[in-house]
């Protein structure tokens, strides 16, 4: 039985809420440029403390995603569902992994007295304060936006394993790697801005 | 079935596995220029590289360059125009005050 899909019409969709997130991540951008040109200094020095190893890694890790998303829609339009399954569980793992050193980047800040509104952190100059307050909230949405993928990229999992995902219907699929994908954009932008530009 | 073949098979997993090879070299240029110091002009260095990469990501990951139709082709271009203003406009404020 063919049932009716609007393929172009479900990407176009998905496209449309894209955008308003390049919008949305757009504005912080535009505020963290701003806040930089103001105090190049005390940004030099704040970027200079976070760990750009874990950064470098957290790049990594979030760019094989993307490449294992990407294989896991390739193998389902062939119709080879176990190796789509595979490379999709294979991405939520990634996913996972990303926001543990996530954790652990954070939990190291707060430890050492970084977090916004902290005594350590006020005593120092205007300029950290701000980028400070700006890695924790960018920083913080994408990850949150991390998260929000794993549901639904683990919601798409359990959908192949019953079967209502497969080489006939895979725009759910696709749209969520769309999503994944963005998110992954998004990183490959703060990854310099944040950990790189000193 | 045939249309529906010609739409969806023309990424191979070798071009899927080339591009992300891509994007580790881009990124390990990126993380080894932070170290070198050259001064203002790293950051154009390093935002051209992140451009690069989500250009990469965007053309084979999210399938662009195989899209048909204006929408998909205009859409980016669009949405680069808008950020491209308001980061513009807001510059000729923050740098003149």
């Amino acid at each position: 039985m063919e049932t009716h899909q609007d393929y172009t019409g479900s990407k176009i969709g998905m496209w449309l809420f894209l955008l308003s997130e390049i919008i949305l991540f757009g504005g912080l951008f535009l505020l963290y440029s701003s806040y930089r040109y103001k105090n190049p200094l005390d940004f030099h020095l704040a970027a200079w403390e976070l760990n750009r190893a874990l950064g470098t890694i957290n790049t990594m890790i979030l760019i094989t995603s993307s490449l294992f998303m990407a294989l896991s829609i390739f193998f389902i339009q062939k119709g080879d569902r176990r190796s789509s399954a595979l490379f999709l569980f294979a991405t939520i793992l990634l996913g996972i992994l990303f926001l543990g050193i996530k954790y652990v980047e954070w939990t190291a800040k707060i430890e050492h007295g970084l977090y916004p509104n902290s005594p350590r952190l006020l005593g120092r100059g205007k300029g950290e304060v701000l980028f400070y307050g700006l890695y924790y909230s960018m920083t913080g949405l994408h990850g949150l936006h991390v998260l929000v993928g794993l549901f639904v990229l683990s919601g798409m999992l359990i959908l192949m394993m019953k079967g209502k995902i497969n080489e006939n219907r895979f725009v759910p699929l696709e749209n969520s790697g769309l999503y994944w994908h963005l998110v992954d954009i998004i990183w490959i932008f703060l990854f310099p801005l944040f950990y790189l530009i000193t | 079935m045939k249309d529906r073949d010609e739409r969806f098979h023309r990424v191979t997993h070798q071009t899927y596995i080339l591009v992300w090879l891509g994007l580790v070299i881009l990124t390990g240029i990126t993380v080894s220029m932070a170290g070198m110091s050259l001064g203002r002009s790293s950051i154009v260095i390093v935002l051209a590289i992140a451009a690069i990469k989500s250009g990469l990501v965007l053309s084979y990951f999210m399938h662009l360059k195989y899209e048909k139709g204006l929408f998909f082709k205009l859409m980016i271009p669009i949405v680069l125009a808008v950020l491209t203003i308001f980061i513009g406009l807001t510059f000729t404020d923050v740098a003149f005050r």
